[in-house]
């Protein structure tokens, strides 16, 4: 059975439409991804199947509850960690866990065993306010917060963001943990990297789902020839590739420049046309796709 | 029971602010230390100057009587009517007091004789009052015949005032109870209206509403802290009246507590409802400051109601601390109880009740 069933969803605010016409499903015990820069719709697709906002048209189904008509229910069994952190600032971590524990009816030592991985990191502090925690402190405690009532199903929008690498890496390790408790988790992203980290990945762009399919598919999908170029005068060298012929667009890739190249590309013609405007230690050659050039390539057809 | 969860969280964030419950004790302090002395409307040391045209022992025993009342303070005893003028341009005096020539002759021939007073209006209270103290201090001139033997034909009229419930016509006994309403505005009003909007700004009321938490039990935890924080204040406010200004109230303590409850729930449920609609802390506090402001100048603390225009009065009818006001003053100096204050219970009882479901409804776990 699914654990979430979308149909169709459409919302607007004003003018801007923020969802248009979302249709996807998650498998139950899946680990989920929503791939897509800010403002394409991820936090409003969150809102919508955690019951805060109504979507203007289209159904959502959550396992096996009405995201309307069944929202008190549904209420029992969601864990969100929003985008902001949104825990009690002025109560201290072990008040915020105590207290979340309770409103849900239950106490932190009934499910200690689903936080515990995380919240070891978090006992020396767990006097400390909330408020005085370090970033990632704070994310550990807002996911320890969103487990505590044990939820059938977790949300976390942008759970990653301004969080440094060592700590993201640690945060994708939990929730692979967490998977094997047999909890359906839906989390949103803007950094592509963590995409392969995903069963099966959502590329969202402008309230739109591009594609949906496990990370390895999209990959393999990629169709369009892609090179990878590098030269010791980088920042001027994306200008001169798109301006050579051939060439349909290219974009910057961490240190180097990845471009997609047409019918009657050559080679070696780019390499004496780079030589000739000055650049030095040309690097050249085919590249393999990521979720990167994936979304880059959907994104402009 | 998830409320006494909502209750404890609550009560540790107030406690943990740095500044809101010193302010439950420094704002009753402040009010009832201060304010009765500084809004009573008693005029005192009104600036005078005489101008004595006639120099007789009778003019002068007139200045003399101004000069002793604590009402006039006299600043000079000028020739001229111009100069005196001057002073008032200046500042220097507020009261002109012109002792015509043949004051003494006229007075001991007929009994009666006119003085000029001129009287700066720029403050009126200041100016009416200056003129009846005058017309006060007048009438107590003695007759300057003393050994006339026939008794003065014309028979005298005279007045004798009982002042009920505020014998020594103290004005702080009619400020303090009133300043008490104050203390409740400003603590039950103000910090309810704080309150749901900081969690939307902080966006933890995100995290309330994906719990099952229902909304009443949401609201009801809000306000609870609020009434007994109400509760406190004024029974602070009634210790301080007792030990400054020797003023307990004559009708039952229960009364005003049982008033100051619905009071109360009134304002809180409106701070509520404000809080609810608001984005922002500023917008919150800016729209609760539009509704105190009205319903301080307009309740008859400071001027009665009943000389308000017609329009004026029936929006002060609308005002829950007109009602509160009055309960108050009646039940601390008259003695009033619960069966001649009806319609203040009724009036503040339709309102706590339509702001405190208004405050429900208007909180929307989804949009």
């Amino acid at each position: 059975m699914n654990a979430v069933t979308v149909e169709n969803i459409t919302k607007r605010y004003g003018d801007t439409v923020a969802l248009n016409g979302v249709s996807f499903e998650v498998g139950t015990g899946e680990l989920f991804g929503i791939i897509g820069p800010d403002g394409a719709g991820k936090t409003s697709l969150f809102r919508i199947i955690a019951t805060l906002i109504l979507a203007d048209s289209g159904t959502a189904n959550i396992l096996g509850f009405d995201v309307v008509q069944d929202y008190k229910e549904l209420r029992k069994r969601i864990g969100y960690m929003p985008g902001r952190f949104s825990l009690y600032q002025d109560l201290t971590v072990e008040e915020n866990l105590s207290f979340f524990a309770s409103v849900f009816g239950t106490t932190p030592e009934e499910n200690y065993h689903l936080v515990e991985g995380i919240y070891k990191f978090l006992e020396p502090f767990k006097k400390r306010r909330a408020g005085k925690l370090s970033g990632g402190m704070k994310q550990k405690l807002a996911l320890c917060c969103a487990l505590i009532h044990k939820p059938d199903i977790l949300y976390l929008d942008e759970p990653t963001t301004g969080v440094d690498p060592v700590s993201r890496k640690e945060f994708w390790e939990m929730l692979k943990q967490l998977q094997q408790e047999g909890i359906t988790i839906i989390v949103s992203t803007p950094y592509m990297d963590e995409a392969n980290l995903c069963d099966r990945i959502a590329l969202i762009k402008e309230g739109r789902f591009m594609q949906i399919d496990t990370p390895q598919r999209i990959r393999e999908g990629y169709s369009a020839p892609l090179w990878v170029v590098q030269t010791d005068r980088m920042h001027r060298l994306l200008g001169d590739v798109r301006a050579f012929g051939g060439v349909e667009y290219g974009y910057a890739f961490g240190e180097a420049h990845h471009f997609i190249a047409g019918e009657g590309f050559d080679p070696e013609g780019l390499k004496t046309y780079l030589r000739g405007l000055g650049h030095g230690n040309i690097v050249l050659h085919r590249g393999e796709a990521t979720i990167e050039d994936c979304y880059m390539l959907l994104a402009k057809q | 029971m998830v409320i006494k969860y909502l209750l404890e969280k609550e009560w540790k964030q107030f406690f943990r602010h740095k500044f809101m419950p010193k302010l439950v004790v420094i704002f009753p302090l402040m009010i009832m230390v201060f304010m009765p002395w500084a809004t009573t409307l008693d005029i005192r040391d009104i600036n005078t100057v005489v101008v004595d045209h006639d120099v007789t022992e009778t003019s002068r025993q007139f200045t003399r009587t101004i000069n002793a009342s604590s009402y006039f303070l006299l600043q000079d005893v000028v020739a001229g009517y111009d100069e005196a003028i001057d002073m008032m341009e200046f500042g220097d005096a507020d009261l002109i007091l012109e002792i015509p020539a043949g004051f003494e002759d006229e007075y001991a021939q007929t009994g009666a004789a006119n003085i000029l007073v001129a009287i700066n209006t720029v403050n009126t209270t200041k100016g009416v009052l200056g003129r009846a103290y005058i017309q006060m201090l007048a009438a107590q001139l003695p007759p300057a015949v003393e050994d006339s033997a026939a008794p003065a034909l014309v028979p005298k009229m005279e007045m004798l005032v009982k002042n009920m419930y505020n014998p020594l016509l103290d004005y702080k006994y009619t400020m303090i109870p009133g300043l008490m309403v104050v203390v409740i505005v400003l603590l039950c009003g103000f910090m309810p209206a704080a309150n749901v909007v900081e969690e939307k700004e902080l966006g933890t009321i995100e995290q309330i509403n994906v719990t099952p938490v229902s909304k009443f039990s949401f609201i009801l935890a809000k306000l609870i802290p609020y009434w007994l924080i109400g509760l406190l204040a004024i029974t602070l406010c009634f210790l301080l009246a007792w030990l400054i200004y020797g003023l307990t109230p004559a009708g039952s303590l229960w009364t005003i507590y049982f008033f100051t409850v619905l009071f109360i729930l009134t304002m809180s449920g409106l701070g509520l409802v404000i809080s609810n609609k608001s984005s922002t802390m500023q917008q919150a506090t800016f729209v609760m400051f539009f509704f105190v402001m009205i319903f301080l100048m307009m309740c008859g603390l400071f001027t009665p109601v009943r000389s308000m225009p017609d329009w004026a009065q029936s929006i002060a009818a609308f005002t829950p601390t007109k009602y509160m006001v009055d309960v108050m003053r009646n039940v601390y100096l008259k003695g009033s109880s619960l069966a001649d204050l009806q319609t203040e219970m009724i009036a503040l009882s339709i309102m706590a009740v339509l702001l405190n479901v208004w405050a429900i409804l208007s909180y929307r776990k989804s949009s």
